[in-house]
């Protein structure tokens, strides 16, 4: 299958590891991975600040970029939940039902819903000696509703001792533009959530947003916390030593 | 009042409200998580629940000229109020004329949105909470801090101690068993039930077919109101109105379990008009617009007027949780708050307009919300009414100036891609071992207590061109 990669304007410049990590992976899967250039950002940082015009500017742009690809995967849960949940809500505050077909024609998926309900896999022949917890972004578990499918798929990464995060279901407190309107909170959020990955002796904390990640990984590494940040693809992608 | 961020900042500090606030809304999350979980259907109940509430405000015209002629036709009396101030004129002209310096009071939030309190002392009332909770709020000249429980923040101890220093009929002896303050507190009250002459109370639900009034408590001060003062004013929003009695059945089981976790709350009071030898002999009805019609006019914001009160989102509401509902302004806390406070009020004052920014749209309320109000759109919604008021200004924000900027770059991959190698040369050159601690400007409040990994010097894109030429 000809997969188009959509990679968040955030990755592309913070965590580029990601999105190689997604080619590798599919590549080795026996797909094949196309990067359309006209890509930028997907509006979710103007639309969920209220910057409504502009968020429906960059959407249209997307679309276009986007525009007759079988099928566009994104390894970031808010991006991909912007494009499904959020480009209908934005034609409709733009008034715009051109922008609301062209985001109904596309096919987008997180990553792990691409590998578990497209692809139909579960093992993608990983191999990660370490203890992992994972984090669900609220964005992949409420928005998207991936439930268990990137649990599903660590379970099947050999040598990976998966273990649960406590309280895992609550937000990290990144929410964008919150953590610095309202840092003290988001703070008060992440000390909470970086308690917790510490209390499960994991050497890595996953999910499928770097945002999230960004967020509890700056706090952990603020606070020397020993426990790494790794995106869920990163560690699908590795294969060990030969 | 002050704008969300300040407020939250100095409640992070108040390490008593932490606690009780923490343990409070744990213990309550957990029962309404039991009480929905054992009733079979309990989403499709949420699905009834919100099919009423959307018909009851699609024709509510015609639903409060039924209300009101089957309140007077029961002896009562409709007022309309369009705002708050009209709302507390009426009020203190029918305590007034009915002869009273004194009020009891049952909880209503709608008396606290219109400042009632306030407003009654102004003309010289005394208005008297009778719920222990809001009893113990007024004793202290404190703010409430949750919809259902207002003094969450308080722990017993301190209950007891308030209540010691400012209730002539509490004891030294008084300890913090919550029996003990219950009989401390119905000492207290009962002289003051019965010298009453005027009660006034809110409501939960406004029965239109039959102009009843439907109040859900749980300690019976609420009945004593509405039985024992020959006069009743009862103020609520022109939202509280349901069609039929026979919706009842859905908003008695959706709003018990999900505000207190009850299977039924222990006391549901149903009053209509006045009965001759039975309760109250004048019965007045304060039917309150202030801001609920222009927020009925948006499309998006007015599912949030489906509110029941059941105070379920801010149980869940991990920005509530360390910020306690005082942050959200003095009227409607928690995430209901913050997308109701600014239809109501607008958002022309920074402290209005800083309320739909104060979550981080995890989504957790819309899950439980018994009326299924997609909280977090409204929310994203509100940003939008904020942002386009700014836009209005003379002199641009420098937010919005940023958020336009960003917009251009990223509106042309050639100009995206400059921006990406400058920023990534300029991001480099703030860090040190591979992470940044301090970053200018507004994105200084991110390295206060985070770390940003230093960007790669190869973005991703340009991997991929190198890649494949």
């Amino acid at each position: 299958m000809r997969v188009a990669l959509s990679v968040a304007c955030f990755d592309d410049a913070l965590f580029p590891g990601t999105g190689k990590a997604v080619t590798v992976l599919l590549e080795r899967l026996g797909h094949e991975v196309a990067y359309p250039p006209g890509q930028t950002c997907c509006g979710q940082i103007h639309w969920t600040t209220g910057y409504h015009r502009e968020a429906a500017d960059l959407a249209r742009a997307y679309t276009a970029a986007f525009e007759g690809c079988e099928v566009v995967v994104a390894p970031s849960a808010s991006c991909a939940a912007t494009v499904r949940d959020g480009y209908p809500r934005i034609a409709r505050t733009a008034r715009d039902p051109g922008l609301a077909r062209a985001a109904e024609g596309l096919a987008v998926y997180e990553l792990t819903e691409f590998l578990v309900d497209v692809l139909g896999v579960t093992d993608v022949g990983a191999y990660f000696p370490h203890r992992v917890t994972y984090h669900p972004s609220c964005q992949s578990a409420r928005t998207l509703g991936v439930a268990d499918r990137p649990l599903r798929l660590l379970r099947a990464v050999r040598g990976l001792d998966l273990v649960e995060l406590p309280a895992a279901g609550e937000c990290c407190g990144f929410g964008g533009a919150f953590a610095m309107k309202n840092s003290d909170v988001s703070v008060a959020m992440v000390a909470d959530k970086v308690r917790h990955v510490r209390d499960t002796g994991a050497d890595v904390v996953c999910a499928v947003d770097n945002s999230c990640l960004a967020h509890i990984g700056g706090a952990l590494s603020r606070l020397r916390g020993g426990v790494r940040t790794m995106h869920l693809a990163e560690i699908l992608a590795e294969t060990g030593p030969a | 009042m002050p704008k969300f961020a300040a407020a939250a900042r100095s409640a992070l500090a108040d390490t008593g409200l932490r606690r009780n606030l923490r343990g409070g809304i744990a213990a309550a999350r957990e029962r309404e998580a039991a009480a929905a979980a054992e009733l079979g259907g309990w989403d499709d109940l949420r699905e009834a629940g919100r099919a009423i509430r959307d018909a009851a405000l699609l024709d509510l015209d015609a639903h409060l000229e039924e209300l009101e002629r089957a309140v007077t036709e029961a002896g009562g009396t409709v007022h309309w109020a369009a705002d708050a101030a009209e709302a507390c004129e009426i009020v203190t002209g029918l305590v007034r004329a009915a002869g009273a310096d004194e009020v009891v009071k049952a909880s209503s939030a709608t008396t606290r949105e219109i400042g009632l309190t306030a407003a009654l002392a102004r003309a010289g009332v005394t208005a008297r909470e009778t719920a222990l909770a809001d009893l113990a709020v007024q004793l202290g000249d404190d703010e409430p801090s949750h919809l259902l429980s207002p003094a969450l923040h308080r722990d017993r101890a301190e209950i007891r101690e308030l209540f010691r220093r400012t209730m002539p009929a509490a004891g030294p002896d008084l300890t913090d068993d919550p029996a003990g303050l219950a009989a401390a507190v119905r000492v207290h009250l009962r002289e003051r039930f019965l010298r009453a002459r005027v009660a006034v109370t809110g409501a939960n639900f406004l029965v239109a077919e039959t102009g009843t009034l439907v109040v859900l408590e749980s300690e019976g001060n609420a009945r004593m109101c509405l039985t024992l003062p020959g006069t009743l004013i009862s103020v609520a929003g022109i939202d509280k109105v349901v069609p039929t009695w026979a919706d009842m059945e859905v908003f008695l089981q959706l709003l018990p379990r999900s505000s207190s976790g009850d299977r039924m709350t222990p006391y549901v009071a149903t009053s209509t008009g006045v009965t001759a030898g039975d309760g109250p002999r004048a019965f007045h009805l304060v039917l309150l617009d202030n801001g609920r019609t222009r927020a009925l006019a948006d499309e998006v914001g007015r599912t949030a007027l489906r509110c029941i009160r059941c105070s379920a989102c801010m149980n869940v509401c991990p920005v509530y949780e360390r910020a306690g509902g005082r942050a959200y302004g003095p009227v409607y806390p928690g995430p209901i708050g913050a997308i109701l406070t600014p239809q109501l009020r607008g958002v022309d004052s920074a402290a209005d307009a800083s309320l739909p920014y104060a979550s981080t749209l995890c989504g957790a309320c819309a899950d439980v919300c018994p009326v299924k109000i997609d909280i977090p759109d409204v929310l994203v919604h509100l940003r939008g009414t904020v942002v386009e008021s700014r836009r209005r200004r003379p002199v641009p924000p420098p937010e919005l100036m940023l958020m336009r900027g960003l917009a251009w770059t990223m509106g042309d991959p050639r100009r995206y891609e400059t921006a990406l190698r400058r920023g990534t040369r300029w991001a480099r050159l703030l860090s040190r071992g591979g992470r940044i601690r301090r970053l200018p400007g507004l994105l200084g409040k991110w390295t206060e207590a985070r770390d940003l990994p230093a960007p790669p010097s190869e973005s991703f894109r340009a991997w991929w061109t190198r890649r494949r030429p």
